[in-house]
C-alpha cells in the first residue's frame, strides 16, 4: 500500500507539469498584459516594469525561471497587488477557503448519507419524496440565488448572523450553508440510489435470514456499501469546494482564494493565476489519492499493488 | 393428505401473492408441507414453481410487493404475521437458511470470519472474540482447508465451492432445528457439488437437524431425501416417500420430470466426411495488470496449444469446469477473440484473415450463447433479431422475403410465425434459446459453436433444446461445437468429446470411450461426480 502512495506521488507528478506547462503557455497566448491599463503609461515606465518582472526575457527563459523558482516553492511576486507575493495572498486566504469548503463538504457528508439513506429505506413513502424533492430542488436552485436569499433572511431581517464579512463570531455560517447545501442535495440522492441497489442485493436476504437486527443489516452490511459512490463523488468536490467558490465569496465578502482566479485572468495577473492553477492541481491530485486510498480500506475487492 | 406426527414445522395452505404493475402473480396457492424433525424433505419443482417463494414467505423474507395468507407453525410458533423482532429470535438460531448463489450471498466487504460470527453475536450475546473458537470449529466442520488463514479471508478470496461451504458453517453456528438449502449446488461445477452434497448428507447424521432441499434436479434428491414434494405453478402436485415415488409417480407432471433427462447418443460421422474446422496449436492469452510505474503484466494462458479438426456432420464435445477455457477456444476458433496458432475453415487460413475477408464467413460460422436473457436485444422484435444477419449477409433480399425465411426458420426451431412481431420478455427461458437458435439457422451456417446452450434451462426444456438441436443437425448435416458442463446434456449430443482443464486437454476420444473407460485422474473425478448426481433413471 505505501508503495503504491508512493508510485502515486510519483506519477502525480508529470501531471502536474503538464498542467503548468499548458496553462504558462495559454496563459501567455492570450492578448493584452498586466500593464495595459485604460490610460497608456509612458513606454519607459513599461520597460522598467518588465525589467523587474523578468518580463523582458524570451518567454521560453521566462518558463524556464518560473519552474525553477516553483520547485523552490516560490510562486513569484503578485503583478496586480503589488505589495503581496502570490505565497502571501495563499497564506492569507487559502486557510479561510478551507476552512468553508472542509466544514461545507462535513455537512453535505453527514446529512446527505443520513437523508439518503432514510430516503432508500422508506423507499416511495412521503419521507423519501420529500428528501427527493427537496434535493432536487437543492441541485437546481445556483449559489448566487441561495446566497442572497440567505443573506437577506437571517443576516438583514432577522438579524441572528452577520450578513457578510469574515472574523465576526457566525459568519462562517451562511457561506458554509451556501455551498453545503447543493452538495448535500447530491450525496443524498447518490446515497439513495446505491442503498436501495444493496438492500435488493442477495448478502442483505442472508443477514436478514440470519435474523441480524435491522440496525446492523443497515449500518453493519448496508451503509459500507452504499458509501462507495459518494466517496467517488467528494473526492473532486471536496478539492473544488476547498479551493474557494467565486460567487460565495464575492457575494459575502469573504477573504477566500477562489476570486483570484477571475480577478487575476481578468487583470493578466500572470503569477496569480498560475499559483490558482498550481493549489487547485495540487488539491485534486491529492484528494483523488484520498478517495483511492479510502476506497480500498471500504472495499476490500480493490487492491493497488 | 394425512396428517404428518411430531412434525416440528406444519405450512398449511400457505398462499403467495405478488402485486405487480403487470396485476396479480399468484405465486403459490394454498400448499400444505411438514417437515419432521431430523428428516430431509426435498421441494421439487422447475423455474416459476413457487418452491423458494415458499420457503421465503416463512422466512419472512419476500419481496415487499408480496402477500402471505395461511398458516407456518414451527413448533409452537406462528410464523406468518410474527413480527420481525420475533422472527428475528427464530430465522438464524432455530431455523437457518443456505442459498442458490454462493458468490454474492455473502458481504463482499467483510470478512468470512466476522460474518460467521454474526449469528453468534446477535443470538447467543456473544463478543466477535468469544465466538471466534466456534466459528474455527465450525470451518473445520464443514471441512475448510487451513482455517486459520481462511477465517480472515474475504469472501471474494475463495472458491464458489468455498463459500458454499462457508454457508453451510454459518448455517450451523447455532445449532439449528431446520436447515432450509435453496438450490445450494445449481451455481458449482460437477464435481464441487458432488462434494456440497456429501457435506451436507453426513452433517445432517452427525447433527440431526432436518433439512428442507430446494431443487429443480428431482435426480439429485434420490439418496439425499426421505420425502419428496413435486410443486408445479404454485401447487404441490405430488408428495411422498422418496422411493415409492421413484418407482411409482403418480402424476404425470412428475413422471415427465423423471423422464426429463436427456438420452439417446450421436453416432460419429463416417470417416470419409470432410475436416470443416481445424485448429493447430491454437493458444489464447489474456494480459493481467501491468500498466504506467507498475511493471510488466502478467499473461494468463487460457487457451494452451490445443488442437482440434470438427468434421462435417460431427459434433464435439468440450467439456470442462468453469475456467478451464472451452468457452475462449470456442470464440477463439471462430477468430472472435486473437489467438496465435493455425485456424483453417474448409480451405481457408482463418489465422490471417482480417475483418473484412472474416465477414462473409461469419454466415458460415455461428454461435449461440449459454444466456437466452441476455442475448437477445430486448428492443427488438424477435423477426427483428433472426433477420438481422440476413440484412448484413444477404442484402439483396426483398423484405418480403426476409420475411419468408423469418417464418421458416422459426418454424424450423419449432416456434409460431406470429412470434416475429413479439418481444423476446414476452418468451420464457426455452422460446428464448429456440430464438436464439433459429437467428443462427437462418444464415444455414456449416459449422455452430453452442456455448452451454442449455445451462440456463430445466431439465424438462434442456431436453426439448437437445433433441432439436439433433434435429437441426441431422435436417443440414451440421457440426457442431458443444460446450458444457453438463455431462448428461454432453453424453447426448456429441460423438467425440474433449476434456479440459486449465486451458490444456487432458484427455479426448469417442463419447462412449470417454464415459466407459475414462483415463486420466480429472477426467475421473469429472465422471463419478455426475454419476454421483445424475445415477438414477426411472425404473423401466
Amino acid at each position: 500500500m505505501l508503495l503504491y502512495v508512493l508510485r502515486r506521488f510519483a506519477s502525480a507528478v508529470p501531471t502536474l507539469f503538464v498542467i503548468v506547462t499548458i496553462a504558462f503557455f495559454m496563459l501567455r497566448l492570450a492578448p493584452g498584459g498586466p500593464f495595459d491599463l485604460e490610460r497608456p503609461i509612458d513606454p519607459l515606465i513599461i520597460e522598467n516594469l518588465k525589467r523587474a518582472f523578468n518580463m523582458d526575457k524570451p518567454l521560453p527563459q521566462q518558463y524556464m525561471l518560473y519552474l525553477w523558482n516553483l520547485l523552490h516553492g516560490d510562486l513569484g511576486p503578485s503583478f496586480t497587488r503589488r505589495d503581496f507575493t502570490v505565497n502571501d495572498l495563499f497564506r492569507f486566504g487559502l486557510p479561510v477557503s478551507i476552512q468553508i469548503g472542509g466544514t461545507a463538504i462535513a455537512l453535505a457528508l453527514v446529512f446527505g448519507t443520513f437523508l439518503g439513506s432514510l430516503a432508500a429505506l422508506r423507499q416511495n413513502s412521503w419521507v423519501d419524496y420529500s428528501v427527493v424533492g427537496v434535493a432536487t430542488f437543492g441541485i437546481t436552485i445556483p449559489p448566487f440565488v441561495v446566497a442572497p436569499i440567505l443573506s437577506l433572511i437571517f443576516g438583514v431581517y432577522l438579524g441572528w448572523l452577520p450578513a457578510g464579512g469574515w472574523g465576526a463570531p457566525g459568519s462562517m455560517v451562511l457561506p458554509v450553508a451556501t455551498l453545503a447545501l447543493p452538495q448535500m442535495a447530491i450525496v443524498a440522492r447518490l446515497t439513495r440510489g446505491a442503498t436501495i441497489e444493496v438492500l435488493r442485493s442477495n448478502h442483505i436476504r442472508t443477514a436478514r435470514a440470519y435474523g441480524l437486527p435491522s440496525w446492523v443489516v443497515l449500518y453493519v452490511h448496508t451503509l459500507r456499501a452504499s458509501i462507495l459512490p459518494v466517496v467517488s463523488y467528494l473526492g473532486p468536490t471536496a478539492a473544488a469546494l476547498m479551493t474557494g467558490s467565486v460567487v460565495v465569496e464575492t457575494i459575502f465578502g469573504i477573504p477566500g482564494i477562489g476570486r483570484y482566479f477571475v480577478q487575476g485572468a481578468l487583470g493578466r495577473d500572470y503569477t496569480l493565476v498560475m499559483g490558482t492553477v498550481v493549489v487547485i492541481a495540487v488539491f485534486v491530485v491529492v484528494f483523488n489519492l484520498i478517495v483511492d486510498i479510502l476506497y480500498a480500506y471500504l472495499d476490500p475487492r480493490v487492491r493497488y499493488d | 393428505m394425512a396428517d404428518i406426527d411430531n412434525s416440528i414445522l406444519s405450512v398449511r395452505k400457505l398462499d403467495v401473492k405478488f402485486h405487480t404493475d403487470d396485476g396479480q402473480v399468484h405465486a403459490v396457492k394454498g400448499i400444505d408441507l411438514d417437515v419432521r424433525a431430523g428428516e430431509t424433505v426435498a421441494i421439487v419443482g422447475e423455474s416459476g414453481s413457487g418452491k423458494s417463494q415458499t420457503m421465503m414467505a416463512i422466512m419472512g423474507l419476500l419481496a415487499s410487493n408480496g402477500r402471505v395468507s395461511g398458516t407456518a407453525r414451527y413448533r409452537d410458533t406462528e410464523l406468518i404475521g410474527l413480527p420481525e423482532r420475533r422472527l428475528n429470535t427464530i430465522r438464524g438460531a432455530k431455523i437457518t437458511m443456505i442459498f442458490q448463489e454462493p458468490m454474492t450471498s455473502l458481504d463482499p466487504l467483510y470478512k468470512i470470519g466476522r460474518q460467521m460470527a454474526e449469528p453468534l453475536m446477535y443470538h447467543k450475546g456473544m463478543s466477535a472474540r468469544a465466538a471466534r473458537p466456534r466459528v474455527m470449529e465450525l470451518l473445520k466442520l464443514v471441512g475448510i482447508p487451513d482455517p486459520e488463514r481462511r477465517i480472515n479471508s474475504y469472501p471474494h478470496e475463495l472458491s464458489g465451492g468455498q463459500r458454499q461451504r462457508v454457508m453451510i458453517a454459518m448455517a450451523l453456528a447455532n445449532d439449528p432445528d431446520i436447515l432450509i438449502a435453496d438450490e445450494p449446488t445449481t451455481a458449482l461445477d460437477v464435481t464441487i457439488q458432488a462434494q456440497i452434497l456429501a457435506l451436507l448428507a453426513e452433517l445432517q447424521q452427525k447433527l440431526g437437524m432436518a433439512i428442507v432441499f430446494i431443487t429443480h434436479d428431482l435426480t439429485i434428491v434420490r439418496r439425499f431425501a426421505d420425502r419428496i414434494y413435486v410443486m408445479r405453478r404454485g401447487e404441490v402436485v405430488e408428495d411422498g416417500v422418496t422411493e415409492e415415488l421413484f418407482v411409482d409417480p403418480q402424476h404425470d407432471y412428475t413422471k415427465m420430470l423423471l423422464a426429463a433427462e436427456p438420452t439417446g447418443t450421436k453416432a460419429p460421422p463416417p470417416p470419409s466426411a470432410p475436416v470443416l474446422l481445424q485448429g493447430t496449436d491454437v493458444r489464447v492469452s489474456f494480459k493481467i495488470g501491468g500498466g504506467f510505474l507498475s511493471g510488466p503484466p502478467m499473461l494468463l494462458q487460457a487457451v494452451d496449444r490445443i488442437s482440434v479438426a470438427l468434421k462435417k456432420g460431427q459434433t464435439i464435445g468440450i467439456v470442462g469446469e468453469s475456467g478451464s477455457g472451452k468457452s475462449t477456444l470456442g470464440r477463439a476458433l471462430l477468430r472472435l477473440l486473437p489467438s496465435e496458432g493455425r485456424i483453417r475453415f474448409e480451405n481457408l487460413d482463418l489465422s490471417k484473415a482480417d475483418r473484412e475477408e472474416m465477414r462473409p464467413l461469419r454466415k458460415e460460422l455461428q454461435l449461440v450463447f449459454q444466456d437466452p436473457f441476455g442475448s437477445l436485444s430486448p428492443r427488438m422484435t424477435v423477426g427483428q433479431v433472426i433477420t438481422e444477419g440476413l440484412l448484413v449477409h444477404e442484402p439483396s433480399l426483398s423484405t418480403k422475403e426476409r420475411d419468408r425465411r423469418a417464418i421458416e426458420a422459426l418454424k424450423e426451431v419449432g416456434l409460431d410465425a406470429a412470434s416475429r412481431n413479439r418481444y423476446p420478455h414476452e418468451f420464457s427461458g426455452g422460446q428464448r434459446q429456440r430464438v436464439a437458435i433459429a437467428r443462427a439457422m437462418i444464415l444455414k451456417p456449416k459449422v455452430v459453436v453452442l456455448d452451454e446452450p442449455t445451462s440456463a434451462l430445466d431439465r424438462s426444456v434442456q431436453k426439448q433444446i437437445v433433441e432439436l438441436l439433433r434435429k437441426l443437425q441431422a435436417d443440414h448435416d451440421l457440426s457442431y461445437l458443444f460446450i458444457s458442463h453438463d455431462l448428461t446434456v454432453v453424453r447426448a449430443m456429441a460423438d467425440y468429446i474433449i476434456v479440459m482443464k486449465q486451458g490444456k486437454i487432458v484427455e479426448e476420444g469417442q463419447t462412449a470411450d470417454i464415459f466407459d473407460n475414462p483415463r486420466h485422474s480429472y477426467t475421473q473425478t469429472l465422471m463419478a461426480a455426475a454419476v454421483d448426481t445424475t445415477k438414477f433413471r426411472l425404473a423401466g
